[in-house]
């Protein structure tokens, strides 16, 4: 006899960003805080009732993320987790808290994150320096490839010459977002943009170019997470947890198995698995877009094409709005905000999207929705399942 | 730009590559009890966790995996524009991040064959990098 599925124990109850775009008036903390205040208040949920605290910052100086959130906000957690592996963390700390509720630890969950990464400028191409003991000092940085942006370089190179990816097609992942950011009134970049656009922008590492990476900006998010039995008392019908996995496969590029499969190869079919459905039976879906890259490789390990197919199957509008494929409705991380992490924003968009609550770029009938983020040199990979119904 | 370049700085773990390309040489670490190699240098063997880890020479060959040509490149490097960063297999097996060196950047190519040359960085530290291979 199998134990009942411990995703079916927790719901996401609210959700919220912060100020986004840019914020030079207000530190990472704020961003947290404020993001946590409106998730709590989007989900019914009293401060007091938090006892579980998920949190992680794109500052590598706060060593204990949570720690310090917690502190600042007033909170005494009895379940607590920084998971760092990039930006998928969220995708993945929805899974942590799921389980610390399925399993008694603890029954509300709050999950932040907050970064001031355009108004710092924190983020250094070279990267972050590092401990100089650490395999990347010594192997990678020598070489200069800029961070992050020459590692997916690599892999979209790889991805040209084993498949034929075209720029063009890498284009339209840019291009269908900026549509959907067109849509969305908090977007940071909401010009039009076509294709012609995206093949001028300037090359920053073969083959990828300014308009293939994400944005740098300012912003935070909070997700509210509590168990399934306090559904009835809130104001918001529960999201349903369906399905979820998480994955890592090396930390340095240059440690990837395989530079065309991303985790996603790994967190896909177990996330389907888990929700006992198939990628025909997603509505819509918000897959992380640190480059364009990214996402086009995770649409294949996914399984919404099949590998090598990316490109061919971005073409012709499918990605954007009106689209047969609606993705990141909200603009994504090349149109929408990008401050340092992205994950907590793809739930805080599938959770809308559930709901209804997304105006002009609402997707019709969006009954499953499907989040999956990306982390390090894509080195992470979290999916996560979310239902409007029960499953 | 004034950015100092990050040179490596090695640890008694990774003395034994760093001397070996002073003297123009590239080593790995091979498993005594698997057989396996692995790089970049480690206490325990990644496929087997055996710590029989042994020094071995490398003959230098190796075949492009992947590359990039940086055009907008980390501070210390912006006056390096545009330069080929390459991910290399060796022979033996395992990747390297590295520079490809070549008359002409736009004919690397996947798959291309390279072998090992050496640039000294600093006065301690040699890196190596590949150059195209005409063998
Ligand atoms: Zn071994």
């Amino acid at each position: 006899m199998t134990a009942p599925d411990f995703r079916k124990r927790a719901i996401i109850a609210g959700v919220a960003e912060s100020d986004i775009g840019r914020t030079p008036h207000l530190t990472e903390l704020q961003l947290h805080a404020q993001a946590a205040k409106r998730a709590l208040e989007n989900a019914g949920i009293a401060k007091a009732d938090v006892d579980g605290i998920l949190s992680v910052t794109s500052a590598r100086a706060v060593r204990m993320p949570a720690i310090q959130v917690a502190e600042y906000l007033g909170i005494i957690p009895a379940y607590t987790d920084s998971t760092s592996i990039g930006g998928s963390a969220f995708e993945a700390m929805v899974q942590h808290a799921a389980m610390a509720i399925a399993a008694g630890l603890c029954r509300t969950c709050l999950i932040t994150y907050g970064s001031t990464q355009r108004s710092s400028a924190a983020r250094s191409l070279t990267g972050t320096a590092a401990e100089s003991w650490l395999p990347a000092a010594q192997f990678d940085m020598p070489y200069g490839l800029p961070m992050m942006a020459g590692a997916y370089a690599l892999a979209a190179q790889r991805h040209m010459h084993l498949y034929g990816t075209r720029p063009e097609q890498l284009a339209e992942i840019a291009v269908a977002a900026r549509a959907w950011a067109r849509l969305n009134p908090r977007a940071w970049s909401r010009e039009p943009l076509t294709v012609e656009d995206v093949l001028a922008s300037p090359m920053i590492s073969t083959p990828l170019r300014r308009l293939d990476c994400c944005l740098v900006t300012d912003g935070g998010g909070a997700v509210v997470v509590t168990s399934a039995d306090r559904a009835p008392d809130l104001p918001h019908a529960p999201i349903h947890i369906w399905g979820s996995a998480e994955a890592h496969t090396h930390s340095s590029i240059a440690q990837m198995p395989d530079l065309t499969r991303t985790p996603a190869a790994i967190t896909g079919p177990a996330a389907f698995n888990s929700a006992g459905i198939t990628p025909r039976d997603i509505d819509v879906a918000e897959i992380y877009d640190s480059f364009t890259i990214t996402t086009l490789m995770s649409l294949e390990d996914l399984g919404f094409c099949v590998k090598g197919e990316g490109g061919p199957f971005s073409e012709g509008g499918r990605l954007g709005p009106g689209g047969a494929f609606p993705i990141n409705t909200h603009g994504g991380g090349l149109s929408y905000t990008h401050p340092g992490m992205f994950g907590i924003f793809l739930i805080i968009e599938a959770v809308r999207q559930l709901r209804r609550e997304c105006g002009e770029r609402q997707v019709a009938n969006a009954n499953l929705a499907l989040c999956h983020g990306t982390g390090g040199a894509l080195s992470s990979g979290a999916t996560l399942i979310l239902g409007r119904e029960a499953r | 730009m004034s950015a100092k370049r990050p040179v490596p700085v090695p640890t008694p773990e990774t003395e034994p590559y760093w001397a070996a390309a002073r003297q123009g040489q590239l080593v790995i670490q091979r498993c005594g009890d698997c057989g396996e190699h692995c790089f970049y240098p480690r206490l325990v063997c990644p496929a087997c966790m055996s710590d029989a880890l042994r020094w071995v020479p490398c003959s230098g060959r190796a075949t492009v995996y992947s590359w990039t040509e940086v055009r907008r490149a980390p501070g210390a490097f912006a006056d390096d524009v545009p330069y080929v960063v390459g991910l290399v297999e060796l022979e033996e097996g395992p990747r390297m991040l590295t520079w490809i060196r070549s008359e002409r950047p736009e004919a690397v190519r996947i798959g291309m064959g390279v072998k090992v040359a050496f640039e000294p960085v600093s006065d301690d530290i040699t890196l190596p990098v590949f150059v195209v291979d005409d063998a």
